[in-house]
């Protein structure tokens, strides 16, 4: 029996070929747990060992103490406090020691504040934090057909890490050789955040910034010369759809009945979850994020000069629920779960190290420095009050 | 002892080179001394060459190594020519067809998509010389036209998802990337854009006979396996003088299931299945986004889809309360 060395050479081939490819296979046991109809091949599936290290890496921190709500008002104590002066002392320093934990544990204050004067708004990151603040009491308040009674805190994305681990920025890479050869599309590519795929490399521009249409389907049977998606118009939802999928660890199914996916009717309700999601992630980008780009230097942009923004995966890091549902926000009520001053500053006029004081435009809730290009951001906040209505 | 074993081939018949008939005058003569190989004696003959070349064949090849070469140094090009990440993400790499802005602009600018086309046509007329040469081949040889008639079903397959199909749809961006993984992701993607291709019955037409063609040649080529002992692999000539082997594998089935195909009607029903696959297929393919835009709703309409209860109420789309697109 010579056959030993074709069957070696043949095992060793596939192996190669496997270890080639990148393979991230989940080795059994996985558990499956139904949500639909029997027959339908509605599941939820998790694999134990990821979900075992899914679960130690999200455990949520303990508050520093317990805030006495009680005593002066912060912004009666210190100067130029413009968010949080509604805060007692106690809540005011609970809230600045567990910010300090959530975002720079190393560093402390001064990654912040000025050790000379923690009143001045000369290094950037104090700048940007005061708008994170702002925009995570929108998110409690505004966002509820999202977050729910859980709501959201710094820790949320930021896990003690001063740029949350799953941001997002135009992909470009590798380039294509300009000129006449190599038209990919914008895609076939490993995708980065299209699930690794070879799927359009930037479906999250078109999609959480921009208000590109995702719904691709036919809503009748017959073809009627009004809808104008094809396959690659199909692609690009789909990318989006294995970033979604990717960042919370979620098969298809989770939301869709995978014979219509279309067809609301027979979507599970994390469906209709979902789509606010989407629409806050747009709106997060849009109002917060991307107006803070004066005030980032260029080692907080991405390859293309563009800020890093939010995705599904920031909040929810692999986990269906971030934080596994785990709610935060009880000790931090007063400093979060309700917007208080909204006024946003001209962040076009900030200097670094010489700006002493940024204050917010005369008008309050606008987003100043938001790229006209955009989708204006009048029209996102009508989206987000009807999207609470229309719950 | 060399001895004969019916699930691997160990003996390796090797005698004189077969060098086949003579070629008539005007035939260009076979390439390249014949050999032994092994490797090659482990799954067929042992015999390599001599290979009839000819001027089709010769214009075949080389229109597929322009189209292969076009592809490939295209892939390279969209990794700004970059060696590594050539390799580490070859099966990731493709050349897209033209978006759907050009229409069906005979050469869209080459920056996007101009090359597919040019490579497209080369790629068809290498796989349209090819037919044309294997029936050629198969008529000098005497023999029936079998085979280029299956190479044509397939070749309908590939004309109607790169040619037939954009042509009414009125875009080339309708066709199928040149790519490892992109090819797949436009298949998932084509099904889900027009509504799921499981609802489709062209395309269950097409699953029936590919699955059917995988249980014929499973049934059959265990039948041959299993007389070979009496001699069944010696096909042709059990078809003209039965023997035991032919007659031990028909009372198999007729005891088993109650019917047996014959040792020549196998051979029809294995034909008309693997050539179905893509015929069904390729009409279904071609009804998708022309005649029909959502096979789900289709099949809504027409009955085939299984009603579920509604064990998710009180979830409707959240654009119909006013919430945006």
């Amino acid at each position: 029996m010579n056959l030993w060395l074709p069957m070696a050479a043949g095992a060793g081939a596939l192996l190669a070929v496997a270890s080639f490819v990148g393979t991230d296979w989940d080795l059994p046991p996985v558990d499956t747990e139904q949500i639909g109809y029997r027959g339908t091949g509605m599941y939820n599936s998790r694999d134990r060992e990821t979900e075992a290290a899914l679960q130690a890496a999200n455990v949520v921190p303990p508050a520093p103490w317990e805030a006495d709500p009680e005593g002066d008002r912060a912004g009666d104590i210190y100067e130029n406090v413009q968010v949080l002066g509604h805060l007692s002392d106690d809540q005011f320093n609970q809230f600045m020691a567990a910010i300090t934990e959530w975002i720079a544990p190393e560093e402390g204050c001064t990654y912040c504040h000025n050790a000379e004067n923690f009143a001045t708004d000369d290094v950037y990151q104090k700048v940007v934090s005061r708008r994170m603040i702002q925009m995570t009491q929108a998110i409690n308040e505004d966002w509820t057909p999202h977050v729910q009674q859980v709501g959201v805190t710094c820790y949320t994305c930021h896990r003690g890490q001063a740029i949350p681990a799953n941001v997002w920025s135009r992909d470009t890479l590798p380039e294509p050789q300009p000129g006449m050869a190599g038209y990919r599309a914008g895609q076939n590519v490993v995708a980065k955040f299209g699930g690794n795929s070879s799927l359009p490399q930037n479906a999250l521009e078109d999609y959480l910034l921009n208000d590109t249409n995702i719904r691709v389907h036919s809503t009748t049977a017959l073809p009627t010369g009004t809808n104008p998606n094809g396959t690659k118009e199909t692609e690009n939802t789909w990318s989006l759809m294995m970033h979604m999928s990717e960042s919370l660890g979620a098969n298809c199914t989770t939301c869709h009945n995978s014979r219509a996916f279309n067809d609301w009717d027979q979507s599970p309700p994390q469906r209709v979850t979902a789509w606010h999601g989407i629409r806050m992630s747009r709106a997060i980008n849009n109002d917060y994020i991307v107006g803070l780009t004066p005030v980032f230097p260029d080692s907080r942009k991405g390859p293309a000069g563009d800020v890093y923004k939010v995705s599904c995966a920031t909040c929810h890091n692999g986990v269906q629920k971030p934080l596994y549902g785990v709610s935060m926000i009880e000790d931090y009520v007063d400093a979060l779960s309700k917007k208080t001053q909204t006024g946003v500053p001209d962040y076009g006029t900030y200097v670094p190290g010489e700006t002493l004081k940024l204050e917010p435009a005369p008008e309050p809730g606008t987003t100043s420095s938001l790229a006209p290009a955009l989708a204006p951001a009048s029209a996102t906040g009508e989206r987000n009050v009807a999207a609470v209505v229309g719950q | 002892m060399s001895q004969y074993q019916n699930i691997f081939t160990l003996t390796q018949v090797r005698g004189p080179f077969e060098e086949g008939i003579p070629l008539p005058a005007g035939d260009s003569p076979r390439s390249g001394k014949p050999f032994h190989l092994w490797i090659a004696g482990l799954f067929g003959n042992a015999q390599i060459g001599p290979i009839y070349l000819g001027f089709l064949g010769s214009v075949s090849i080389a229109c597929g190594a322009i189209a292969f070469l076009i592809i490939g140094l295209n892939m390279w090009a969209s990794v700004g020519w970059d060696p590594v990440q050539f390799v580490r993400q070859l099966f990731w790499l493709a050349l897209e067809p033209p978006p759907a802005k050009y229409g069906l602009k005979i050469i869209p600018p080459l920056s996007e998509g101009g090359w597919w086309i040019i490579a497209g046509f080369f790629l068809t007329t290498s796989v349209l010389l090819w037919w044309v040469r294997m029936y050629r081949r198969a008529r000098q040889l005497e023999m029936g036209t079998h085979v280029c008639w299956a190479f044509a079903a397939a070749i309908w397959l590939f004309l109607v998802l790169g040619f037939i199909r954009p042509v009414l749809m009125g875009s080339w961006a309708e066709a199928v990337p040149f790519g490892i993984f992109p090819h797949l992701d436009w298949t998932a993607s084509f099904s889900i854009r027009y509504g799921n291709l499981y609802y489709n019955p062209f395309h269950a037409l097409s699953i029936v006979f590919l699955y059917g063609s995988v249980l014929l040649f499973a049934m059959h080529g265990a039948t041959i396996l299993a007389v070979t002992r009496y001699g069944g692999e010696r096909e042709l000539e059990q078809i003209s003088d039965r023997g035991t082997a032919s007659e031990r594998a028909a009372l198999f089935w007729r005891w088993t299931m109650g019917f047996n195909a014959t040792m020549e009607s196998v051979h029809r029903w294995a034909w008309w299945f693997a050539v179905l696959t893509p015929l069904t297929g390729g009409i279904g393919i071609l009804l998708t986004g022309t005649v029909v835009d959502n096979w789900y709703l289709w099949g809504i309409k027409h009955g085939i889809v299984a009603p579920l209860p509604d064990i998710y109420p009180g979830v409707v789309d959240p654009a119909m309360t006013g919430g945006g697109q």
